[in-house]
């Protein structure tokens, strides 16, 4: 393969590829490959009758894509710029798949990774990494989203054990989980548990009748005086910083992701207005047409730029919040954006399950509102102009 | 055991190919080089025979200097190391002069069987398997939908028209395979980032002793004169069923004499 390949066309006007080594284009083709024969053909299927793939997740373990950034464990140990990449082409085919990914990886895996002992990493990891036991992450509750240091659940200790009560909402995986990482406030500061599927008084919910992230499981859990061993608490997580530092690896693969829904919507619309005659000519030869396709791939292949410029920062051990902030913020908005441009230059059709704009658009709008939504990024950009924090 | 695959470098099939003005060959440059499809099947049913038996997988390759990607593909996908034959001289080999620097390169080698594909993609002759058995003196068994080694012997189905033949030979033996045979995996992350640090072996022909007026356009023993586009498909015809559809089928099959 030629240094530059157009793996990202139509959307790859800069040759950004050209900027990823081989075996990050690697990665990123197998896992293209990988879906277009087993999941694409599937996706509008499994969106409109609300199903999780759930037997595509041993597969996804097989290739290595779950904790595929982490080491050892079983995981790959792969640049973070392969983990963006990776996520770009699975949210090409839908954020659910993506956000299940994510979770699975990022949230559920790395927080055992990060602040979990031995014997939990020993437990837990591999099973995770293979796709034979599937994480959440519990932080959001029905009652604290973006505030979550004000959290209800509690873990009180009953002698050597934690009694845990409380409950989290919109949790993905949730249902599905074979072992939950849930953030509780202790008298000693909030801490993280594992706490296994099954455990007594630990019960789960799904949230039915979404909109939005229909091929994705998102539940509410629910503890009941929980008893839990010392063992079951993540002891490196002492403060909110742990689930904090958590989500700020799973943002870095939504940075790139989001891109990959947008790529998605563009490469539909800019086939449709190629194809659909209207006044004797394809609607890609109307001006307002173009206007709308250039203005689209000029923001996501700046978004594409933004994405590489912060993977470089990461893997060089220095990227700070505000800076994921920055890619979370930017590449949503113009992701979000895209696909809704799109949807108006497949007019009617745009609103069919057969073209996958508005399915794109409607996951979106998850992606905006959850790790972070739109306006707390925002603020803390400000915060990190300004020196004042307008959200706290 | 010890199998050696033999994979090759192939123009993509989605892309549109042509062909050099001058040379009548494929104009490699002008699309990206994949491993051949039916390779893929080759290297899974090598790797899932060692993964049974034990053993190594190497994987040979001939084509141009730039044709890495069949064989580091079929190291992603778990193959132990790979012979790469490049030389200028190679240039224009028919299946005959192809079968014989491929002969050369195994004569190098140590193996019990060796798994071809039945078929490249952009040649499409199906001769290399065949030649190569016959050059090495070996028992061929072609187009093969299952593999079996007990000992020293293999049994293979061999696909026919019909069904299948039930093949056997003592080892070691060449083999090529179709696509009924198994489902290439995908390469692993895993294995992905380990074939970088896997062993790659560059022969030309110097190195492997071999006469460049043997192969290449040089040594080759058929030429190709001339080539004609392929006119572009007539459009179908649309009959209406107006109660007469079966006839007008029959008669349209008979025009063609299929009936
Ligand atoms: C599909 C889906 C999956 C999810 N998966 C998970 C998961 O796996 N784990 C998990 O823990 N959570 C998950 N979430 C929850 C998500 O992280 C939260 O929804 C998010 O943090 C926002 O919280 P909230 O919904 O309670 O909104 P709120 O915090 O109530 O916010 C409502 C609105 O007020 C705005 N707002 C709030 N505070 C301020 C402020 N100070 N200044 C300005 N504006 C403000 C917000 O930006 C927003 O627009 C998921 C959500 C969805 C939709
Ligand atoms: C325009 C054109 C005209 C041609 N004219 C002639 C002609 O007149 N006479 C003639 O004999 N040939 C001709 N060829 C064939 C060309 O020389 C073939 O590429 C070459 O001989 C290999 O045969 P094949 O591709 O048909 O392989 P096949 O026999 O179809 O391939 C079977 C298997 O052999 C193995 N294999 C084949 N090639 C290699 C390789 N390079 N490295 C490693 N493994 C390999 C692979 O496992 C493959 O699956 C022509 C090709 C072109 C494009």
């Amino acid at each position: 393969m030629t240094p530059t390949s157009p793996l990202n066309d139509p959307f790859d006007l800069l040759d950004i590829s050209s900027q990823v080594g081989e075996e990050e284009r690697d990665i990123q083709a197998t896992v293209r490959a990988f879906l277009d024969d087993h999941v694409r053909p599937h996706i509008a299927d499994w969106f409109e009758t609300a199903t999780f793939p759930r037997e595509l997740v041993p597969e996804l373990g097989k290739l290595g894509v779950l904790g595929m950034h982490l080491t050892g464990y079983g995981c790959a140990g792969t640049s973070a710029t392969a983990y963006g990449l990776a996520c770009l082409e699975l949210e090409a085919v839908d954020s659910g798949l993506r956000s299940f990914v994510s979770v699975q990886g990022s949230l559920a895996m790395y927080s055992i990774w990060r602040y979990g002992s031995e014997e939990q990493k020993q437990e837990w990891l591999p099973r995770l990494a293979a796709g034979e036991a599937i994480g959440c992450f519990g932080l959001t509750e029905p009652d604290h989203g973006s505030d979550p240091a004000n959290m209800s659940t509690r873990a009180v200790r009953d002698g050597s054990d934690w009694i845990l009560n409380g409950a989290k909402m919109w949790i993905t995986n949730g249902g599905v989980a074979d072992v939950a990482t849930v953030w509780a406030s202790t008298e000693e500061g909030i801490r993280g548990f594992l706490v296994p599927r099954g455990t007594p008084g630990f019960t789960t919910h799904d949230i039915k009748q979404k909109l939005s992230m229909r091929a994705s499981v998102t539940s509410e859990l629910s503890f009941a005086d929980v008893r839990l061993p010392d063992s079951a608490r993540l002891p490196e997580a002492r403060s909110l910083g742990a689930p904090l530092g958590c989500l700020n690896e799973a943002r870095f693969g939504i940075l790139f992701g989001a891109l990959g829904a947008g790529r998605d919507s563009l490469q539909a619309a800019l086939r449709y207005a190629d194809s659909r005659i209207q006044f004797d000519r394809p609607i890609s030869g109307f001006q307002l047409t173009q206007r709308k396709l250039a203005d689209m791939a000029v923001s996501l292949n700046t978004g594409m730029l933004l994405s590489l410029h912060l993977a470089k920062l990461k893997e060089a051990g220095r990227i700070r919040p505000e800076q994921i902030s920055i890619g979370k913020l930017n590449n949503v908005r113009a992701a979000l954006d895209v696909a809704r441009e799109c949807r108006t230059i497949l007019g009617a059709n745009g609103i069919s399950l057969e073209y996958a704009p508005l399915r794109h658009a409607n996951n979106l709008e998850s992606v905006l509102t959850y790790e972070g939504t739109e306006e707390i990024h925002t603020l803390v950009v400000g915060q990190a102009l300004t020196g004042q924090s307008a959200f706290r | 055991m010890k199998i050696v695959v033999l994979v090759k470098q192939v123009p993509d099939t989605a892309a549109d190919k042509r062909l050099d003005p001058d040379t009548l060959a494929v104009d490699r440059g002008a699309v990206d080089g994949l491993i051949n499809e039916m390779d893929e099947f080759a290297v899974e049913e090598a790797l899932q025979l060692v993964e049974k038996h034990g053993g190594e997988v190497t994987v040979v390759s001939m084509g141009p200097d730039d044709a890495t990607d069949a064989y580091k593909k079929a190291l992603q996908m778990g193959a132990d190391k790979a012979v790469f034959l490049s030389d200028p001289a190679l240039a224009g080999s028919d299946a005959l002069a192809t079968s014989e620097a491929l002969a050369k390169v195994l004569g190098t080698l140590e193996y019990d069987l060796v798994i071809l594909g039945s078929e490249a993609s952009d040649a499409r002759t199906s001769l290399v398997p065949a030649l190569l058995a016959e050059r090495l003196g070996l028992p061929q068994l072609t187009f093969a939908s299952k593999v079996e080694v007990d000992g020293s012997a293999i049994r293979v189905n061999r696909l026919t028209d019909y069904g299948h033949d039930v093949v056997e030979a003592a080892l070691p033996a060449v083999v090529s395979v179709v696509e009924k045979i198994n489902e290439p995996r995908y390469p692993s992350f895993k294995g992905i980032m380990a074939a970088k640090k896997k062993p790659v072996e560059a022969l030309d022909l110097a190195g492997l002793g071999l006469d460049a007026g043997s192969v290449g356009w040089a040594g080759s023993r058929s030429k190709v004169l001339d080539a004609t586009v392929a006119p572009p498909r007539a459009k179908g015809t649309i009959v209406t069923d107006e109660g007469n559809g079966g006839s007008e089928l029959v008669g349209f099959l008979a025009s063609k004499k299929f009936v």
